[in-house]
């Protein structure tokens, strides 16, 4: 080894301890330009559903929902089904053009970051949107006196969890797909038909029998019936470390997956 | 790692996608200091052995060193010195210029402070200074070339990727694209870089290979290609007749080889103005006649063929 080379063997520094942060903070950067246009959204949003569903379909629902107020019982079902929104919007089109258009992951991938350095930096990304945006819902919808109790803080942690849920597998689907109408139709056939029918505007018991199951098995019910949980203080419907288990199953599941879809795409 | 030791060392390097061979067991050292150039058609190996190099593509068979390590087992380790420009930009464009530079230099562990002073330095090398602080996506293709090219130097890196630097570039930014490539090959830096154009490979490359078909098919300087595979001077003759080829037998005989395409007769010679003599004894007018030395553009179409490959 030469001199010079030894010199700047001596100059170079150690790798990022953790590579993901470095990721992360990549999304950071770009984030801070573009963050005003979100935060309206993010307020807004909130504001127009509890106004619309809560409020002004709450009028004609004299008699609640389990005992408590439509409004209030519906507030943590919207929280859940926001955080499914921005994780998927966020794990669906981004990661197809880090694939595709902008190509963000192989600039990526040669630098000394392993694929899963790329997966995982970039999903703590999503994780970040969800909970902020959550925080902004929760912060709103405290203004509308529509939190019962300190305890909706609780809801954070779950909408990570079920975040990373619907986020992982999403990254999985959006690494294989070929095209990006692929993308759509995973709005149309699984995120709207979730939010309508998994508990967030009316009981899954009103469902018929078979429709029900299929409301159980998707992870945005047991993220619903936690939130709702703790923002009311009342008892899940179903075993709480069974909500915690199925969600984290879906997530390490799909990070899985994803890990599979990236490597097939950027170790060529 | 000793110093007789080359930077990179392919012995039998083989890559396979599926039934298609992309590289068929080339051998290829690149040794410290010098601008390494692999010159071929579309589809003749380069790109896949380059992203083998840059340890993003596992070899399927023979043997890889980089830097005297394992690329498939010591990836990120070999990266942290590699700097590479791929054959598409992949900036981002929603970032800054200087942003694409400082938050790639933290994938290497570059400290923040560090970073934004390397930032600015390879700005100024690559003449972007005054664009720093404007986003990607209205730069020309080359800016943003020149920055793709500052970003593979973030991390001060010993080896230099580049596939195909200049491809799609005007004349004044492959010159100034080269011209700072050359100044980073005085700095010590070592170059390897993919072309089809013979200019770059006859301006830059210490050393080239040209592939065909995922095999090395010659290796050597462009000067010492051009005494092996090519003389020293080619004579372009046009005659005004529709078809060329009614000249050709007449020619048969002169200089080493003679070559008759649609539109022109080449001759390869050792002295050009002899063989115009000689033609004009023959009693032949070519209604253009050019005399000029053979180039590295003429070894590549002699090994590699006139077909078009797509």
């Amino acid at each position: 080894m030469s001199v010079a080379q030894q010199a700047r063997e001596r100059a170079r520094p150690p790798l990022p301890r953790v590579p993901a942060v470095a990721v992360f903070a990549h999304y950071l950067v770009g984030y801070r330009r573009t963050w005003r246009a979100g935060v309206f959204s993010s307020f807004l949003l909130p504001v127009l559903t509890v106004l619309g569903f809560g409020v002004g379909v709450g009028a004609y629902i004299d008699q609640g929902v389990d005992g408590v107020r439509y409004l209030d019982w519906i507030v943590p079902g919207l929280i859940a089904s926001t955080a499914l929104q921005v994780a998927i919007g966020e794990s669906t089109w981004p990661v197809f053009s880090n694939f595709q258009w902008i190509k963000t992951y192989f600039a990526q991938s040669a630098a000394p970051l392993r694929v899963g350095d790329i997966l995982t930096g970039h999903l703590a990304f999503v994780l970040f949107r969800v909970l902020t945006t959550i925080a902004a819902f929760l912060l709103v919808t405290a203004l509308f006196g529509a939190l019962r109790s300190p305890w909706a803080l609780a809801t954070l942690p779950v909408v990570a969890l079920l975040g990373l849920a619907v986020a992982a597998p999403t990254f999985a689907y959006a690494s294989v797909v070929s095209s990006d109408s692929w993308l759509a139709m995973l709005f149309r056939f699984a995120v709207i038909p979730m939010t309508l029918f998994a508990g967030v505007f009316f009981p899954v018991e009103s469902l018929p029998v078979a429709l029900r199951w299929l409301a159980y098995l998707t992870p945005l019910w047991h993220g619903v019936d936690l939130c709702r949980a703790a923002a009311l203080g009342v008892a899940a419907q179903w075993s709480v470390p069974g909500h915690l288990l199925y969600l984290a199953a879906w997530a390490l599941g799909g990070w899985l997956l994803a890990r599979r879809g990236f490597r097939r795409k950027l170790v060529v | 790692m000793t110093r007789a030791q080359p930077l990179i060392q392919a012995r039998g390097l083989v890559k396979r996608f599926g039934d298609f061979t992309a590289v068929d067991g080339i051998d290829v050292e690149v040794r410290s200091g010098e601008a390494f150039g692999f010159l071929g058609p579309n589809g003749a190996g380069k790109s896949s052995t380059m992203r083998m190099v840059g340890c993003i593509s596992p070899p399927s068979g023979g043997e890889l060193r980089i830097l005297g390590m394992d690329p498939v087992r010591d990836g990120p380790a070999i990266r942290a010195r590699l700097g590479v420009c791929p054959q598409l930009d992949n900036l981002d464009p929603e970032l800054t210029v200087r942003e694409n530079l400082t938050t790639y230099a933290r994938y290497f562990g570059i400290p923040r402070r560090t970073a934004r002073a390397r930032a600015a330095e390879l700005l100024d090398f690559v003449q972007l200074s005054e664009r720093a602080d404007s986003k990607v996506e209205p730069l020309s293709g080359g800016m943003k070339r020149r920055l793709t090219i500052a970003r593979a130097l973030v991390n001060e890196p010993e080896i230099v990727l580049l596939d195909e630097p200049t491809t799609g570039l005007d004349p004044q930014a492959r010159h100034l694209v080269w011209e700072r490539l050359f100044r980073l090959k005085q700095q010590g830096v070592t170059l390897v870089l993919t072309t089809h154009y013979m200019d770059e490979a006859e301006q830059l490359c210490d050393r080239l290979v040209v592939m065909d078909g995922g095999r090395i098919v010659a290796e050597g300087s462009p000067r010492a290609l051009i005494e092996r595979h090519s003389t020293r001077e080619v004579v372009e003759l046009r005659f005004a007749a529709e078809s060329q080829e009614a000249f050709a037998g007449k020619l048969d005989g002169l200089g080493e080889r003679v070559e008759v395409l649609p539109d022109r007769i080449l001759l390869y010679v050792a002295d050009g103005d002899a063989a115009v003599a000689e033609v004009g004894a023959l009693g032949l007018t070519p209604a253009n006649v050019l005399v000029r030395r053979s180039s590295l553009e003429d070894v590549f179409l002699h090994l590699t063929g006139r077909t078009l490959v797509d």
